[in-house]
């Protein structure tokens, strides 16, 4: 059992296991932080950014200028944005046999590895994942591909002179691993390999293992995976939460009896409480628009923006902000407030029901009836004719690198009135806005991260008791910026088993035991004795049959009657075939029973000995002697076999037969 | 695996069949009979338990879809006769099940006035008792109980449901469709090869003509008497085929450009279509791919029903419920529109013995209706299946699909079983039953028994033998243990082991007398050549002492004490060794062959 670990980063894994004789991928996630270097991709001509001066190295030469631009003392790459991609060369992505998918954050990588690696097997995936990952990719390749950018800068790439830059572009890892973000085709392609699954849905795979994915609570259809045969279980704990938000609560009870449970996708900010940050978001909106100013809320189409939406559904009245409009910008917007009211079986029990009255789970879709929002699918076209100030505007991508929310940072960016409100907590809002300083705008870092904190996590393992833990190494210790904070790191005995980006982990596990069927007439054929109260045995001669991983015991064929043959055969035909397999014996022999069986079956002369150990029963005539002792027998005579036969069944009464 | 038919055994309507698998009893469906307004409409519970506690006796129930035939007695059966325990169905059908329950006791009790019917709270309370199941997850009822539902394409939310006890399982379809249509999927199930398939045989005489032409003729006759004046009514159920024939007349209305009314009656409709939309992962392929863009349940041309509506002039369709006739709006319209011969009802689906829809189908034209009124049908009757069940081909093919032991069939009518079950039994050679009601049926199965195996000993019976070819079986020896129910098969080394006892040793030591004149040494030589000639495939050794081994087969030679031209060899193994030990022995004593090569 192996751990293939192939993404460094803790809520976007990707790890390959060995598990048995299959090889599962769990998650693919696509660590997008890498965008972070690259100057935005403005919508419309940006003066400013097309004015930044290029790097010059403190020799002065200038040989980059045309790659990197300097922005407030912050070093960019003037490209389109590339990401940073799962390890591919640590295994052979081809052999890979699944891949599980547990939400639609962490199959953002699929396309390169489904596309890329000669993988043929299957993807499974809840149908909500599926939906709403189809919309994140579409949104992705729709921001990037509708600015064509002429450049591509790979200069800066070069070890020797990518030790020259500054931080953090010199100790980006893996450069060259880095990858353009990949077309429709691929994203439908990559998509069309994906199998659909349900909630404690049991998949077979190879015979070998089964697979079920649970709910993690995390988001719409986000699953936590069982791996098993029928003596080990591997929980796959991924992006999971215990808050109510909308998505169905997360199952813990099926995680208990694992041997090893991996633990990924914690919050990644521990120190937060999502509910405060809300609130905190709610009256930040509120003062910005009640001063004349515009909120700009970089998100992501789907997840936290519809709790966010019905937080405001309940306050804006209250507010007096009913006359504000809030705008949704994305290619997805529509698709993405549709589908959310469809998924009726994968929300909380308060969502589904409403489905049952029936009523649209989400109150989003009142917000629309009544026009306080309203979508686009840009800014261009319907938006920029309906577009009123002050306002509220949802829109992606978080990074700030591309999509609608670089032009909104571009025009509100002057005034002290605007404020953006960070909320998704993927990146870190001053790298995010560096390419904007200076910048008047104000800047609010509300992070809603609903996923497990550390006190959850050691609650949570309390409870299902995994006897073996492995995490990421960044859960292992306590952040680096709070090193005091042991609070804040998976504490568990025996202590959490850790991996980083490229290791291979061998899991602790000892397997003793697999499952065989016994076919009903070998079962028939079967004689159990009750040696103790209540523990039966007996012993199996049986023609094992293996296929597809099933074992399976049926009646030995009966030997074939040997045909008269017209020639005599010779002595070698006659060598015992296989060897013969006589079961153990064990138990017994009291002397005195022994003599009077034998006198009952005829022999008139037995003479019994004390030795040290035991008897020695002789009978005389037959020169023949049995030595009996605690534990053996020991059968002594001339040959003649139909005496030691007769001898070896009478012996044979007394023992128990394993 | 026990099967009894409380209800549908040869009929259709009131399904409520009960299985016994492996000790575990679960109930499929309960629901009404459209044909009778007495006690006969609910299925005989008392039946079921003879006076014990359903809770006690029935580990679940399963309700396959939310037809009243399938779960309109449920409230009675679980508030009124006493069932506390775990109800399965789908969300779908745990979403609409209660509304056609509360509207089918509005017309009972509000309507026609009976009383010691179910009230809305027991519906309330009854649907309290329902857990939600989603497609193909996995509900483990208790330790060895578990179900699993399949998509069965027949209404919104109707499912096929596999029970499963350790490696015996049933699988009950429910009422199910193997063709999409325009707004449904078709049923689908893997190989599951369950001891027992409990089938609906609706349609089990009819082939049907391709839908298309159906669909063809159905728009063609609706047009026809809307272009001559006449009224068309549509008698539906809420749910179901009521969206495929609005889906279907709303795209004609679009393409044809027509002008005439359609409405749909009752307060249903619009909530109907709402749940349509909410629900719209159970519809098909298309409808889910378009609906972001159009939403097939948004219609334009079909408008709500107002009951005046009925006597304005001109021509209209409408759906009214229920679809049987029976009760209800459609049949206060039909009663009005029956004298005319330029209107025309259309029956989209089956009806069950004793309702007006099944009477008028079968040609009666005069009509004795509530206090001795005769009414005339002068108005033009139609039946035209688009009622969404399998018919005989459809049948066929999830037999197929899901290669049953048996098979069992319900919910149809006995003649037409009778056919079926004889071209079952033809084609796949398996049993096929058709139990009446209140008839037991008693299936066989022969489970193989799952035990653990030590691992050691598994990995060390596919080691033996010269190649270790996976695929050739092997033969292995073992020791079953047995204990509190737990199955292990371990090596007889462990067995012991883990008992506590000792081995017993046997040995075995014979004395073979052979003539060898030869000195011992050398004679030692030639029995070990002999041997080593004779046991090609055996370890035959010659240790330093002068002994022999063949395997752990031990030989000493020995001078006899007084005959130097015979030796004596005294050959030893274990009861382990017996046949090899015999063997030789045997072989021994035929003596050495002549002349050494």
């Amino acid at each position: 059992f192996f751990q293939y670990c192939l993404s460094g980063h803790p809520t976007l894994p990707c790890n390959v296991l060995k598990f048995k004789s299959t090889t599962i991928m769990l998650d693919c996630g696509l660590d997008m932080t890498s965008t972070l270097n690259f100057l935005p991709l403005p919508l419309v001509q940006s003066p400013r950014l097309a004015k930044l001066p290029g790097w010059v190295l403190k020799d002065g030469s200038t040989f980059l200028d045309k790659e990197l631009k300097e922005c407030s003392g912050h070093v960019f790459v003037d490209s389109v944005p590339e990401f940073c991609l799962p390890e591919t060369e640590l295994l052979d992505l081809s052999t890979v046999d699944v891949i599980l998918i547990s939400n639609y954050h962490c199959m953002m990588a699929l396309p390169y590895i489904t596309e890329y690696t000669g993988f043929t097997g299957t993807v499974y995936a809840t149908e909500p994942t599926v939906q709403i990952g189809r919309l994140l990719m579409e949104e992705l390749v729709n921001s990037i591909e509708r600015v064509p950018k002429a450049q591509s800068a790979s200069m800066w790439k070069n070890k020797e002179v990518q030790r020259l830059l500054p931080a953090p572009l010199k100790d980006a890892v893996e450069v060259s691993m880095w990858r353009k973000c990949y077309s429709m085709p691929e994203v439908n392609a990559a998509l069309s390999k994906i199998q659909l699954v349900g909630y404690s849905q049991k998949i077979e795979l190879f015979g070998a293992v089964q697979v079920t994915p649970l709910s993690s609570g995390y988001a719409l259809g986000s699953s936590n995976w069982i791996i098993q045969s029928h003596y080990e279980k591997v929980s796959y704990v991924s992006g999971s939460s215990l808050l109510t938000t909308h998505p169905q609560p997360m199952d813990q009870a099926s995680l208990k009896n694992s041997d090893v449970l991996i633990l990924t996708g914690l919050t990644q900010i521990p120190t937060a409480n999502p509910d405060g940050m809300v609130g905190e978001f709610c009256s930040n909106l509120a003062m910005t628009v009640r001063n004349g100013g515009n909120v700009l809320v970089p998100c992501y189409p789907s997840g936290v923006i519809y709790d966010l939406l019905e937080c405001l559904y309940q306050y804006i009245d209250s507010a007096g902000l009913s006359n504000v409009p809030f705008y949704f910008i994305s290619p997805v917007a529509n698709s993405s407030l549709e589908f959310s009211q469809i998924f009726a079986e994968w929300l909380c029990h308060n969502k589904q029901t409403k489905v049952y009255l029936p009523e649209p789970p989400f109150p989003h879709a009142e917000l629309i009836q009544t026009n306080k929002l309203k979508h686009y699918p840009s800014i261009h076209g319907d938006f920029s004719n309906d577009f009123k100030q002050p306002c509220v505007v949802f829109t992606g991508h978080p990074s700030l690198r591309f999509g609608d929310v670089v032009h909104f940072m571009e025009l509100w960016g002057k005034s002290s009135l605007n404020t953006v409100i960070f909320t998704e907590p993927d990146f870190s809002y001053l790298d995010a806005l560096a390419p904007y300083q200076p910048l008047a705008m104000k800047c609010v870092y509300c992070p809603i991260d609903t996923r497990l904190n550390f006190i959850q996590v050691s609650k949570l393992l309390k409870e299902v008791q995994p006897l073996h833990v492995v995490c990421p190494e960044q859960y292992s210790q306590p952040p680096p910026t709070q090193c005091h904070r042991t609070d804040l790191m998976v504490d568990c005995q025996p202590p959490a088993m850790s991996y980083r980006r490229a290791e291979v982990l061998a899991l602790p596990y000892k397997r003793r035991y697999e499952k065989i069927e016994i076919m009903p007439d070998l079962a028939d054929s079967l004689v159990p004795l009750e040696i103790k109260p209540g523990i039966s045995l007996a012993t199996v001669s049986a023609v094992l049959h293996t296929k597809d991983n099933k074992h399976v015991l049926q009646l030995p064929p009966k030997p074939p009657q040997a045909p008269a043959s017209k020639k005599r055969k010779r002595v070698s035909d006659d060598v015992p075939e296989c060897k013969s397999l006589k079961p153990l014996l064990s138990g017994s022999i009291p002397v005195d029973q022994f003599v009077q069986t034998l006198e009952k079956h005829g022999f008139s002369d037995v003479k019994v000995e004390d030795t040290a150990k035991g008897h020695i029963v002789l009978l005389q005539e037959a020169e023949t002697l049995i030595q009996l002792e605690e534990d053996s027998t020991h059968i002594i005579c001339d040959n003649d076999e139909p005496l030691r036969v007769k001898l070896r069944d009478l012996v044979l009464k007394f023992l128990q037969k394993f | 695996v026990f099967c009894c038919c409380a209800g549908a055994g040869q009929d259709v309507g009131r399904s409520c069949i009960l299985v016994s698998i492996a000790g575990k009893n679960v109930m499929l469906d309960c629901g009404m009979h459209m044909g009778y307004n007495d006690d006969r409409r609910f299925p005989d519970f008392s039946y079921i338990t003879q006076n014990g506690r359903l809770t006690d006796f029935l580990d679940c129930v399963i309700i396959s879809h939310f037809h009243l035939d399938h779960c309109g007695a449920l409230p009675y059966f679980s508030e009124m006769v006493g069932y506390d325990g775990p109800i399965y169905m789908t969300h779908p059908t745990k979403a609409i099940c209660p509304i056609l329950l509360e509207d089918y006791r509005k017309i009972t009790v509000d309507k026609k006035g009976e009383t010691n019917f179910f009230t809305s709270q027991m519906i309330k309370d009854c649907m309290k008792k329902v857990v939600a199941v989603h497609l193909h997850q996995t509900v483990q009822v208790d330790e060895e109980l578990e179900i699993k539902a399949y998509y069965a394409g027949h209404v919104l939310g109707a499912a096929m449901f596999q029970i499963k006890v350790g490696c015996e399982s049933v699988v009950y379809t429910g009422d199910y469709n193997m063709t999409p249509d325009r707004h449904l999927g078709a049923a689908w199930i893997d190989k599951c090869r369950p001891d027992l398939l409990i089938s609906e045989s609706t349609y089990a005489t009819t082939i049907r003509d391709s839908k298309r032409c159906r669909e063809r003729d159905f728009l063609k006759k609706v047009h026809e008497t809307v272009e001559r004046g006449g009224k068309v009514l549509i008698p539906v159920f809420a749910l179901g085929r009521a969206q495929e024939l609005c889906i279907l007349l709303e795209t004609f209305w679009e393409r044809m450009n027509l002008k005439a009314p359609i409405y749909f009656s009752t307060g249903l409709t619009e909530k109907a279509n709402h749940y349509y939309k909410l629900f719209i992962t159970w519809t098909n392929q298309k409808i889910r791919k378009t609906f972001v863009q159009r939403n097939m349940f948004e219609f334009k041309h079909i408008k709500a029903f107002d009951r005046a509506f009925a006597d304005n002039p001109g021509p209209m369709v409408v759906f009214a419920t229920p679809g049987m006739l029976h009760a209800g709006q459609s049949l206060q319209i039909f009663r009005k529109w029956a004298g005319n011969e330029k209107n025309m009802v259309i029956m989209p689906g089956y009806c069950v013995q004793g309702t007006v829809g099944h009477k008028i189908l079968s040609g009666q034209r005069k009509l004795e209706m509530e206090g001795r009124q005769i009414l005339e049908v002068k108005m033009q009757v139609e039946y035209m299946s688009f009622s969404a069940h399998a018919d005989a081909k459809g049948i066929m093919q999830l037999i197929r699909q899901a290669e049953p032991r048996n098979v069992l069939l319900v919910h149809g009518e006995a003649k037409k079983m009778e056919f079926l079950k004889q071209k079952i039994e033809q084609e796949f050679h398996v049993s096929c039953y058709m139990p009446a009601n209140g008839e037991t049926t008693t299936i066989l199965t022969n489970p193989c028994i799952p035990v653990d195996i030590s691992l050691g000993l598994l990995k060390r019976e596919t080691a033996i033998g010269p190649l270790p070819d996976a695929k050739k079986p092997k033969l292995m020896h073992g020791t079953l243990l047995m204990k509190d129910n737990s199955f292990r098969l371990v090596s007889p080394e462990q067995a012991l082991k883990e008992l506590g006892l000792a081995e017993h040793q046997l040995r075995f030591t014979c004395r073979v007398h052979i003539q060898e004149p030869r000195k011992e040494h050398e004679a030692v030589l030639r029995v070990y050549n002999h041997l080593k000639g004779v046991l090609k495939d055996y370890s035959v050794q010659h240790l330093p002492d002068g002994s022999i081994t063949v395997e752990s087969i031990l030989i000493q030679v020995t001078a006899h004490s007084e005959d130097q031209g015979t030796k004596v060899l005294l050959v030893s193994w274990t009861y382990q060794d017996e046949e090899l030990g015999s063997y030789l022995t045997s072989l021994l004593k035929k003596g050495l062959p002549q002349s050494t090569p």
